[in-house]
């Protein structure tokens, strides 16, 4: 699975990909966040707010920092 | 650390501050100016300013949907209103860079194009709330309305400059297709939403109402005599609100927004304000930069003050906020209201390392330009305001 965390490097970016990664603790999967900050990705992505999370190339949430509990049911429906 | 910690952490400086025995330290220098000035900003800035004004900003950044502004952006949008939009939605949609750099690139490229997407980039920083509201408050209303006014005014003209000026660019340049907008329901319809935030925003008014000077009269007056009344019952409106219609979860939303709000620009603000003192001491004060430097460079309301005011802030980088002690400390050493004006309009929207991709996204013909017009037309506001507060 392809996990992305879209930003520009602000606290709020940073405490998704927190989150990202305590949901993915807990399911118990080891898969990479992988953090894009070029702003020329970004908008390539079609991305307006940030931060936003891409699942496998699929924006899954844009300007919100999605909770652990959402975040994991996001990566179970995949 | 937990959010906990760090709130107690928060208050015990506050605190620290609010309480510093000042007095007693021996020495007069610009350090104690540094300590005097953070104290003086604890005591008349943190509780009635700067908290409610967080809690504003943290109910926008929850409670408007950002979704429905955005689409006024789009590649189809018409012109004049994405103008009009861009000019102003900096206050709902972004308080730091952040927010503003990847909605510029986005208007630019996929979305309304190079006028609207440079609207936004220049109101973005200079109109957000807080800014506006903090400003106001140390630095008067009059710099505050003049940076609103004239931030809401060079957004529309610069961009539409940029516009004129790469028409030929932007008619061949064809919008790389359109961008997404999340879907999001409304929770409460319009008006309550209002009523909300009308509520939120008189408290802070009211409760910030300036002692009137000896020269004002009537109504001024009269709303200071009666100020504490009028804020309670803005109070009580916004608490019978937030019992009827508001949801449990959504207020936890309000007030964890909030706080990041405090935690992202406090301890930058903090620092401002100690850097502030220490150069530039306090009101009658001297720090470090002896006051007959400022007011050679950028005293009085000549050419070169203006242009040195916008030329300096365009390429400093101010965090959120810190801006405004910063010049409270240039205008104590002597620094002109015109000149002021200018670093305001010129500085947060401007900076070497947003100049910097911006130029990643536009390019570097473009940049300058931009640049150059926030620049020209920041000095010639400063000039022009300088003669009208005289």
């Amino acid at each position: 699975m392809k996990i992305q965390v879209y930003g520009k490097g602000c606290p709020k970016c940073h405490d998704l990909t927190h989150n990202v990664q305590e949901a993915l603790k807990e399911i118990g999967k080891e898969d990479k966040v992988e953090h894009v900050a070029d702003i020329n990705k970004i908008t390539e992505k079609g991305i307006m707010l940030t931060p936003a999370l891409v699942i496998d190339d699929e924006i899954v949430s844009e300007g919100r920092i999605l909770s652990v509990d959402d975040i994991k049911k996001a990566i179970m429906d995949k | 650390m937990k959010n906990s910690s760090k709130f107690l952490i928060s208050i015990a400086v506050f605190l620290g501050f609010y309480y510093l025995p000042i007095e007693l330290l021996p020495f007069r220098n610009p350090i104690f100016e540094a300590l005097a000035l953070a104290k003086w900003y604890a005591r008349e800035h943190v509780l009635l300013c700067l908290v409610p004004a967080f809690f504003i900003a943290g109910a926008i950044s929850v409670f408007i949907s950002q979704a429905a502004i955005i689409k006024y952006f789009g590649a189809k949008a018409k012109k004049i209103l994405a103008y009009t939009v861009a000019s102003v939605s900096g206050s709902i949609l972004a308080v730091c860079s952040c927010t503003v750099l990847p909605l510029f690139s986005g208007i630019y490229k996929r979305g309304a194009g190079l006028g609207p997407a440079i609207a936004f980039l220049y109101s973005g920083p200079a109109i957000n709330v807080l800014a506006i509201i903090f400003t106001a408050r140390v630095l008067g209303w009059q710099l505050g309305f003049a940076r609103a006014a004239g931030a809401v005014i060079f957004s529309i003209v610069i961009g539409f400059l940029m516009h004129l000026i790469f028409l030929k660019e932007e008619r061949e340049r064809h919008a790389q297709g359109n961008f997404a907008v999340p879907e999001e329901e409304p929770s409460r319809p319009l008006w309550k939403n209002a009523i909300y935030f009308s509520s939120t925003i008189g408290i802070l008014i009211f409760a910030n109402w300036a002692k009137p000077g000896a020269s004002d009269s009537g109504l001024w007056v009269k709303i200071y005599q009666f100020k504490w009344f009028i804020t309670a019952i803005f109070g009580i409106v916004l608490a019978l609100v937030l019992i009827s219609w508001f949801k449990k979860d959504e207020l936890k939303k309000w007030i964890t927004s909030s706080w990041e709000f405090a935690l992202q620009i406090l301890p930058l603000l903090l620092l401002g304000v100690l850097v502030a003192g220490l150069l530039l001491g306090r009101v009658g004060h001297e720090g470090i930069i002896p006051s007959r430097f400022v007011e050679k460079l950028v005293g009085g309301n000549s050419l070169f003050a203006n242009f040195f005011a916008s030329i300096f802030g365009a390429f400093m980088y101010f965090a959120t906020l810190t801006e405004v002690p910063i010049l409270k400390g240039l205008i104590g050493a002597g620094m002109g209201k015109g000149p002021a004006l200018a670093l305001l309009l010129a500085g947060p929207a401007l900076s070497l390392p947003n100049m910097l991709v911006i130029r990643s996204v536009i390019g570097i013909k473009k940049t300058v330009v931009y640049v150059a017009l926030v620049v020209i037309m920041a000095a010639i506001s400063g000039i022009i305001f300088g003669i009208l507060v005289k």
